[in-house]
């Protein structure tokens, strides 16, 4: 089964986790055939949004952004169950600091 | 002559249900994958029952019998809808597998029960649904006897039970008694939510009576089984603790239904059962573990409240409680993990022993910290002292504001009774 962590963090702490950290905790997990993809994402102010409304496009500046905690980046893991996928979560070095949302993948429909 | 034999396996059939009901759904979960698919074979394995015991009597172990024909009536429904959608019936195969000692087995059959209770208290799960599934599939009352005793809408309640059975079934939330490692921690999720369920029954937080004497049995029940299943000292602290304070259930309110405090109630209508299995299960919980990797816990704090009980259950009147012993107990349970609630009855404790002029400070200070404003507990624990120390216009003050602040009627009716007793005819207060 697969599980996207979604990684959260405030802004000011976004580089409170050493990039290195996170790299290894990729490594370990793509050894142990657990990772599928991960990336880290830039800051907020990037982040741009896309909407269909009637068949016309809007783009917007940034998603809602009062919460204090942003995306900061995803690990799409396979875990053989929830609590497999929350043991890989907590080994994810910004839980320290953030959070880290455990998110089932929905298999599209055919 | 044969109506009467039916009659008797029919009372046989409804005295299994009642007993067995909770562990064939637990061992059908596990074989199904699927709670709702799980309750509907329960149903239809009872139903079978219904209709062949009177012909065929009773088989020599009727709880294999029910699991193995519920079993099979969801693989019938399975292949019957396969047809219907025109697919292969994939998981026939995993299910049709004759492995009896599977399922038949003592100890997987005692591990399903433990299974069904560590997943309905998952903490993936929010604590109302927790509450409500456990209470609904670990105890099996029904929705609408929950939703009553939770004083909430039918349709909420049961909205919420079909949304955490989504999300076992969605996420994934495995049906497993968690490792040694996570124990401690999947312990206290499951501890808690028995305890939520106990206090619910026992102080209900709104309503006309301050017990809601089911709930408190159910989680009694639970806590039983969990100790049973399971003897960790935290589930025995905490079915202690259960055991010890309902053991004062009919000395808590008079025939009026009004609140009778503890230094008043009479301690001969006390549960002296009720004191003696929690007064056992206290020092079991609290006698000094085996050296072992994994327990390295001290006490928990179930264990140290129910040695607190066990105090009072002891005394022969309050005066005569060794309120030094419980002042001592508060200590360590503030060293296991201080609250301010901990504070407030540490400071309660203290001026038992130490008199009013000593207990006011230690709640004043809780309350100067801005800690249990809004706590009705605290005001009445400082009018309370106040009233004993002459202090009228400050005991007024402080019954008025947890007068406020509860939602209980008989505590309603407390409070304003002693706000009489003080000569404060001017309810009113001052309102700026």
């Amino acid at each position: 089964m697969k599980y996207l962590c979604l990684v959260y963090m405030e802004e000011q702490k976004l580089h409170a986790v050493p990039d290195r950290e996170c790299v290894a905790c990729g490594e370990g997990l793509r050894n142990g055939g657990q990772l599928i993809a991960a990336e880290a994402l830039q800051p907020i102010e990037t982040a741009t949004t896309v909407r269909v409304r009637n068949g016309k496009v809007s783009v917007t500046d940034g998603p809602f952004a009062e919460t204090k905690e942003q995306l900061a980046g995803f690990y799409l893991i396979e875990a053989r169950d929830l609590n497999d996928a929350i043991q890989v979560a907590a080994k994810i070095p910004p839980a320290r600091e953030g959070s880290v949302e455990v998110r089932p993948v929905r298999e599209l429909a055919p | 002559m044969a109506v009467a034999a039916s009659d008797r396996v029919q009372e046989t059939i409804n005295d299994l249900y009642a007993a067995e009901s909770r562990r064939v759904l637990a061992t059908l979960i596990r074989l199904l994958g699927d709670f709702d698919a799980a309750e509907e074979a329960m149903h239809e394995a009872f139903r079978a029952a219904l209709e062949q015991w009177p012909r065929d009597g009773v088989p020599v172990n009727p709880r294999a019998w029910l699991v193995s024909a519920g079993r099979f009536k969801a693989i019938d429904s399975r292949r019957r809808l396969a047809r219907f959608d025109g697919l292969d019936a994939v998981n026939d195969a995993a299910l049709a597998v004759d492995d009896t000692a599977a399922w038949a087995d003592p100890e997987t059959l005692e591990d399903d029960r433990l299974r069904l209770i560590f997943t309905c208290c998952h903490p993936a799960l929010s604590s109302d649904a927790q509450v409500a599934l456990t209470l609904r599939e670990v105890c099996g009352l029904t929705t609408e006897e929950i939703a009553q005793a939770f004083v909430m809408p039918a349709p909420t309640l049961a909205q919420r039970i079909v949304r955490a059975k989504g999300k076992i079934r969605d996420a994934k939330i495995p049906y497993e008694v968690p490792e040694r490692a996570d124990l401690p921690a999947r312990l206290d999720s499951v501890l808690r939510v028995i305890y939520l369920v106990f206090n619910e029954g026992y102080a209900a937080s709104s309503g006309a009576s301050v017990t809601r004497h089911d709930l408190s049995a159910e989680a009694i029940r639970v806590g039983r089984l969990l100790v049973e299943l399971l003897p960790e000292p935290d589930a025995m602290g905490l079915l202690a603790l259960m055991l010890l304070h309902d053991s004062r259930r009919a000395a808590r309110m008079n025939a009026a239904g009004d609140l009778i405090l503890l230094n008043d109630q009479d301690r001969s209508t006390w549960d002296r059962g009720q004191i003696a299995e929690g007064t056992r299960l206290v020092e079991r919980a609290l006698a000094p573990q085996p050296p072992g990797p994994e327990r390295s816990r001290g006490a928990g704090p179930y264990a140290i409240q129910a040695a607190i009980a066990a105090v009072h259950a002891e005394a022969p009147s309050g005066a005569a409680t060794d309120w030094d012993e419980i002042v001592g107990l508060y200590d360590v349970l503030m060293r296991a993990g201080a609250s301010p609630v901990v504070e407030l009855n540490r400071a309660v404790a203290v001026a038992m022993r130490d008199g009013p002029a000593a207990g006011l400070p230690l709640v004043d200070a809780i309350l100067g910290r801005g800690d249990l404003v809004d706590y009705r507990l605290a005001h009445a624990a400082r009018a309370d002292l106040c009233r004993r120390l002459g202090r009228a216009a400050d005991a007024r003050a402080s019954y008025q504001r947890a007068l406020a602040l509860t939602k209980q009627e008989p505590e309603r009716r407390f409070l304003e009774r002693r706000l009489r007793e003080i000569g404060g005819s001017q309810i009113t207060g001052d309102r700026r």
